[in-house]
């Protein structure tokens, strides 16, 4: 107990307290001015939309995905499923620079995404992939196939089981899938820096406009938009943490 | 009311369905009995619609469903592990085949608490799957099942995951259910004692095949063949015959037998190896002398009379000799 408090005040609390500190050196009016800066507005904005609706993306397309690798039998399964974590286990400057060769200003297939806000979906898409899919899949495949059966049984069709029966069941590992994919994108770098283009009010995300503040030697401005990044984080986990919670207490009653 | 023509199934090389056909009546409550892997579970997810025949076909109230997805057979089917709407509650399991085609909200109330009531779980309507009891579970899917109003009821060993005393229990509540709601119900049981328990017709599977169906009385009695004999209770072999044991007779001398019964069929001698006495019935394991093993079941009265006890000598005879028609061959045992 004292150890793991130690080590997590070590390794996390004073880390964090740091940057509150940092972000706190102009006094409150300092801090509230540093994050309602036009820039800054703008960056945060961006960073919340695009990471939204990469989570939205996520949800579906990875639930899709989880469904087909669970459900469909086809000609090198394995192979796909394997290649789920590249995306995340790739360094994420390489997949920028895979990303900015496939859709940057030479793009073979002609589609230039190159500096704009679908470049940052595409590109915080293909790193947080893994999160939606990893995390419904071994739901589905505890699914029991009876209750789909039962259901069907009942008089309710495909679509209507899927919607009323196993939805719900997938529901706690879709929304704790899409938070954590939601939070790595708010924070996401590296894919993004050559395909987004960093153009402030437009593509700049969030991590952007703190190193930028960096380096123009505004420490203040970088700590209190990363204190608001921080923030979000913590709230969209621990929101998303009680709903999955809500929705999953029943069944954990289960002996 | 149901018919199965022809049905045949494969699994890759296993047949799990070869050639069958059965028919049920309207109102009965018929039992598929036979071991695992005979085809049981097959045939009745076949009806279902769980699973598609690759030969055959199957109609029920006179409409050719073979074709017809389960969603539209008119069925209620209960599986052996109860599959719950583990998310909703015992109301909006029970209340969901209504729920789907979008009946009246205080139609579907009314129906559920009527279900509820029926089935015994009344006043549980806000509890969760996971806050009831197996049994309760089980019935809570039998009123999930009968609330859609389906013509037929199928039931995969409904009761297989419970314990001993409930699984009694539950099958007598059964019968009695039936016998308010005449739904045709079929029941899928590997326990010869549930299927003689509580159905009013038996179709006897193995390996594929219908080997045997009747009214339990007549497989009881009038086996077609040793599988059946065996599969439907105890047997005793006395030289080629297999016999029930409670239809041995057991004395101490010849003479207790008229010369015309031993004209008949002699009764042969048997050494007694143990006697355990289970209230009224009283087992005597037996020894013939070919070296064979057998057990008699005799009532309490006889083992009063005979004082049986290990080593005793005694003699053994069907209590009604076979005619040779009803003489099965031996059983390899």
């Amino acid at each position: 107990m004292g150890v793991a408090t130690l080590w997590l005040s070590i390794i996390v609390l004073l880390p964090l307290a740091a940057l509150a500190v940092t972000s706190m050196e102009n006094g409150v009016a300092g801090f509230i001015d540093a994050v309602t800066q036009p820039a800054a507005l703008a960056t945060l904005r961006i960073t919340v939309t695009v990471s939204a609706i990469v989570a939205l993306i996520n949800v579906v397309m990875g639930t899709i995905v989880a469904w087909v690798l669970v459900r469909d039998d086809f000609p090198g399964k394995r192979f796909v499923n394997a290649t789920i974590d590249l995306p995340f286990a790739l360094p994420t400057i390489v997949a920028s620079i895979v990303l900015l060769a496939l859709y940057g200003p030479n793009s073979p297939i002609g589609i230039h995404l190159n500096a704009t806000p679908a470049g940052l979906v595409v590109a915080l898409t293909f790193v947080t992939l893994p999160f939606v899919v990893r995390a419904v899949q071994p739901v589905l495949m505890e699914v029991d196939r009876e209750v789909e059966q039962a259901a069907h049984s009942l008089g309710a069709g495909p679509w209507t089981t899927f919607r009323r029966v196993v939805l719900p069941a997938l529901t706690p590992a879709m929304i704790s899938g899409a938070g954590l994919a939601f939070a790595r994108a708010i924070g996401e770098y590296g894919s993004v820096v050559l395909i987004g283009g960093n153009i402030p009010h437009e593509t700049q995300v969030a991590s952007q406009y703190i190193q930028q503040q960096i380096e123009i030697d505004r420490p203040v401005n970088a700590a209190a938009v990363s204190v608001v990044l921080l923030l979000i984080s913590f709230l969209s986990l621990f929101v998303l943490r009680l709903w999955a919670g809500r929705t999953q207490r029943h069944e954990e009653q289960d002996a | 009311m149901i018919d199965v023509t022809d049905a045949r199934k494969y699994y890759g090389d296993f047949t799990a369905l070869d050639d069958v056909s059965l028919s049920i009546p309207a109102g009965s409550l018929t039992a598929l009995l036979g071991p695992s892997g005979s085809g049981k579970s097959t045939l009745l997810r076949s009806i279902a619609g769980l699973e598609t025949l690759d030969a055959g076909r199957v109609v029920i109230s006179g409409d050719d469903v073979t074709d017809v997805p389960p969603q539209k057979r008119g069925i209620g089917f209960v599986f052996q592990h109860y599959a719950a709407f583990k998310h909703m509650t015992v109301r909006d399991n029970v209340a969901f085949g209504l729920t789907i085609r979008k009946r009246p909200k205080n139609e579907i109330n009314r129906k559920v608490d009527e279900l509820l009531e029926i089935v015994g779980l009344g006043g549980l309507q806000k509890r969760y799957p996971a806050q009831l009891s197996g049994g309760q579970r089980q019935r809570m899917a039998l009123a999930r099942a009968l609330a859609v109003d389906p013509q037929v009821l199928l039931l995969d060993e409904p009761f297989g995951a419970l314990d001993a005393k409930v699984r009694a229990d539950l099958r007598q509540w059964l019968r009695r259910l039936h016998d308010e709601v005449h739904v045709t119900t079929v029941l899928v049981t590997h326990d010869q004692e549930e299927a003689l328990d509580v159905a009013d017709q038996i179709a006897v599977l193995n390996k594929g095949r219908i080997e045997q169906i009747g009214a339990p009385e007549d497989l009881y009695e009038r086996p077609v063949n040793d599988f059946v004999m065996s599969f439907l209770g105890s047997v005793a072999k006395i030289g080629p015959h297999l016999v029930r044991p409670h239809d041995l007779r057991l004395e101490r001398a010849l003479e207790r037998w008229s010369p015309e019964e031993r004209a008949e069929m002699e009764p042969s001698k048997a050494t007694v190896g143990r006697v355990v006495r289970l209230g009224f019935e009283v087992r005597v394991d037996l020894l013939d002398e070919a070296g064979e093993r057998l057990s008699a079941e005799i009532t309490r009265r006889d083992d009063e009379r005979l004082a049986l006890k290990a080593g005793d000598v005694v003699y053994v005879r069907p209590v009604r000799a076979l005619p040779p028609e009803e003489a099965f061959p031996a059983l390899a045992m």
